[in-house]
């Protein structure tokens, strides 16, 4: 027991105490913290607007989760049929971008894809687009971002549940007449799940409170929950609303991992859980 | 029933000059075999002899580096493992976990697009066959080791397969159920009328089984035999060690029918050893050709190791005054010779017909070692 102490002090300082600050101040009925109500709760839920940005951000997570899952498992696919030397390069690659700064990679970004950017420079000399494409500041430009970021989340336990998967099942499901687009659907999706789910859960909740990214990226036009509340908080100095807001982003992104971890518990036959 | 089934004809297979190399490594070095349609062959060998190499060129998931691979005449190299028809049981049985044992069973017929009554009849027929029908909705995990086989099998048939095969199918199940589980799919294949193939480094399991047994040993073919021929008539050292128990005693040849143990006795073979005088030579008699005797010459003198109660055999071992190592099989129901640990005792070939002799290998003569098995 007496080892745990010091972490469970500082995770009673640093996440437990906060948390509960923040409960209390979204109670208060005004800024100035004046009578308790749940009338934060209430503003939120009746604010059409302010539940638009609560869903675009769950939305956000998905399409980034989505995009990610499509680019893993070919990479997967690639990396458990490459011998140890791809291997190493894969794996480099992958991990590349959990070794530099989230402020660097979303810089990187920007110089990619703004109005003088890269591509723009490039399309245009090789007489490709007649002008510069808007692709800062728009939603497409920052879910590529994500994704290209929050790669490897996904990436890694795609990798390592494909890597657990027998080989003998795929080849007796080929044995057995499938071809490689059955092999796959009826064999190595459902099988490697487990690391998909995973990674979803990691991706989805990375990218919907990615913030910096976010906020470079997608620019002041685009209102997600982090930058919401961040304006409520810093901007508009109303602390009991930024609170609230803070606590129903945090227990919708909770919720939906518990509940898809819930379900695929129930769901996935005969895998053992990642 | 058993009409209907014997209708489904196996089919006859042909390797022909069969090479393949991994790298530098060569896995398969001229291998032909023709093994005829409906029967039952084992590929044995040690663990890296090239068998599972072999059985997946034959299965299609590996391109041999060069020879041909036909089916009743036909080449089929260029024909992928999904479209060759074959029902493969692995080692570990390689059910679908997540699928249930009907799914499991139906898996190949739904690959060909087959029509839904026409599957579950099928599969209902398979599960009968194999004993498991009443565990159509478990999962594999919940079935036990003789029972997932039994599914595995059925999978492999459902699919109508001309060909069977098995890759180490008993090695994960425990011996007491072992022996039932060879009868019963032997019996199995059998009634199928299809082409098996077994592979297996146990050579009980390949005894027990098989038409024909295929021996292998770094990558070719020693011997092609009925289990009975390989014993009796083990065409190399390697096949009688490697087939049932056996005890090498080396010699020198000293006339055209007679050879000179280095353990004491000149021995008369009773028939041309085939080899001129003085070439060194290594006999092989079965445990069970040897019984103990009186001090005689020609008998072998050896030291008593220990004696070993086998069940239905007693099993002696004695040492030379060489060091080689002879064990003495002696059935219980004949009376057993009292000897104990320490004893000196004298022993005799039974059968002089039934001895094996080999050249020993140029390497251990120069080395001169001792073997024993």
């Amino acid at each position: 027991m007496l080892p745990v102490i010091p972490l469970a002090a500082l995770f009673l300082a640093a996440f437990v105490l906060p948390l509960i600050a923040l409960v209390a101040i979204s109670l208060f009925r005004t800024p100035q913290f004046a009578e308790l109500s749940l009338a934060q709760y209430l503003r939120f839920f009746s604010d059409p607007f302010s539940i638009k940005v609560l869903t675009d951000t769950l939305w956000l997570g998905t399409e980034v989760a989505l995009a990610t899952l499509v680019l893993a498992y070919p990479l997967a696919l690639v990396y458990a049929a490459s011998g140890q030397l791809m291997r190493t390069l894969i794996t480099f690659l992958i991990m590349l971008p959990l070794l530099t700064s989230t402020v660097v990679r979303t810089f990187a970004w920007i110089v990619l894809l703004g109005r003088d950017g890269i591509i723009n420079t490039a399309m245009l000399s090789l007489g490709l687009w007649q002008a510069p494409a808007r692709l800062l500041y728009t939603w497409e430009g920052m879910v590529l971002a994500l994704t290209q970021i929050q790669l490897p989340l996904m990436a890694l336990p795609v990798i390592n549940s494909l890597l657990r998967l027998d080989g003998n099942l795929t080849r007796a499901a080929e044995g057995l007449g499938a071809s490689r687009a059955r092999v796959f659907i009826t064999i190595i999706l459902p099988l490697t799940l487990p690391g998909a789910i995973a990674g979803w859960l990691l991706v989805f909740a990375a990218a919907a409170t990615a913030f910096i990214t976010q906020t470079l990226v997608g620019g002041g036009r685009i209102i997600l929950m982090p930058s919401y509340i961040y304006q409520q908080a810093v901007g508009v100095q109303d602390w009991p609303f930024s609170a609230a807001l803070s606590l129903i982003f945090t227990l919708a992104v909770t919720g939906i991992v518990f509940a898809i971890g819930a379900l695929s518990r129930r769901y996935v036959r005969g895998v053992d859980a990642a | 029933m058993e009409q209907a089934l014997s209708d489904v004809r196996g089919l006859s297979l042909d390797l022909k000059d069969i090479g393949h190399a991994f790298g530098a490594t060569v896995a398969l070095d001229r291998i032909d075999l023709t093994v005829a349609a409906g029967e039952l062959i084992a590929l044995l060998g040690p663990s890296g002899c090239g068998k599972t190499t072999m059985l997946q060129i034959i299965a299609g998931f590996l391109r041999p580096s060069r020879g041909e691979v036909r089916f009743d005449g036909a080449r089929v190299e260029h024909i992928p493992a999904n479209r060759r028809r074959i029902g493969m049981v692995f080692q570990n049985y390689a059910l679908f976990p997540h699928l249930t044992v009907f799914e499991n069973v139906a898996y190949g017929l739904r690959a060909r697009k087959t029509a839904k009554d026409v599957i579950a009849a099928k599969v209902e027929q398979m599960l009968g066959l194999a004993q498991m029908a009443s565990f159509a909705r478990r999962l594999p995990g919940e079935l036990s080791g003789g029972q997932q086989q039994r599914v595995a099998l059925a999978r492999a048939l459902a699919i109508d397969p001309g060909l069977v095969l098995l890759d180490e199918p008993f090695s994960a199940l425990d011996k007491n159920l072992r022996l039932d589980m060879q009868i019963e799919i032997k019996s199995l294949l059998k009634t199928f009328g299809v082409t098996s193939i077994i592979v297996t480094h146990d050579q009980e399991e390949a005894l027990s089984m098989a038409d024909r047994i295929v021996v292998l040993n770094k990558g070719r073919i020693e011997q092609i035999d009925s289990p009975d021929a390989l014993y009796d008539r083990p065409a190399s050292l390697f096949i009688s060690s490697f087939i049932g128990h056996t005890n090498l005693l080396r010699g020198t040849v000293t006339d055209t029918d007679r050879v000179q143990l280095d353990a004491g006795p000149e021995i008369d073979l009773g028939r041309s050893a085939q080899r001129r005088r003085g070439t060194p030579v290594t006999i092989s008699v079965r445990p069970e050709n040897i019984t103990f005797d009186a001090e005689r010459p020609g008998a072998i003198p050896v030291t008593i190791r220990a004696t070993v109660p086998l069940g239905a055999v007693s099993v002696t071992e004695g040492v030379t005054a060489t060091g080689e190592a002879v064990k003495v099989s002696q059935a219980r129901a004949s009376g057993l010779a009292k000897v104990q640990a320490g004893d000196m005792a004298w022993l005799a070939i039974s059968d002089v017909s039934r001895v094996s002799i080999f050249s020993t290998p140029v390497d251990d003569v120069s080395k001169h070692q001792q073997r024993s098995v």
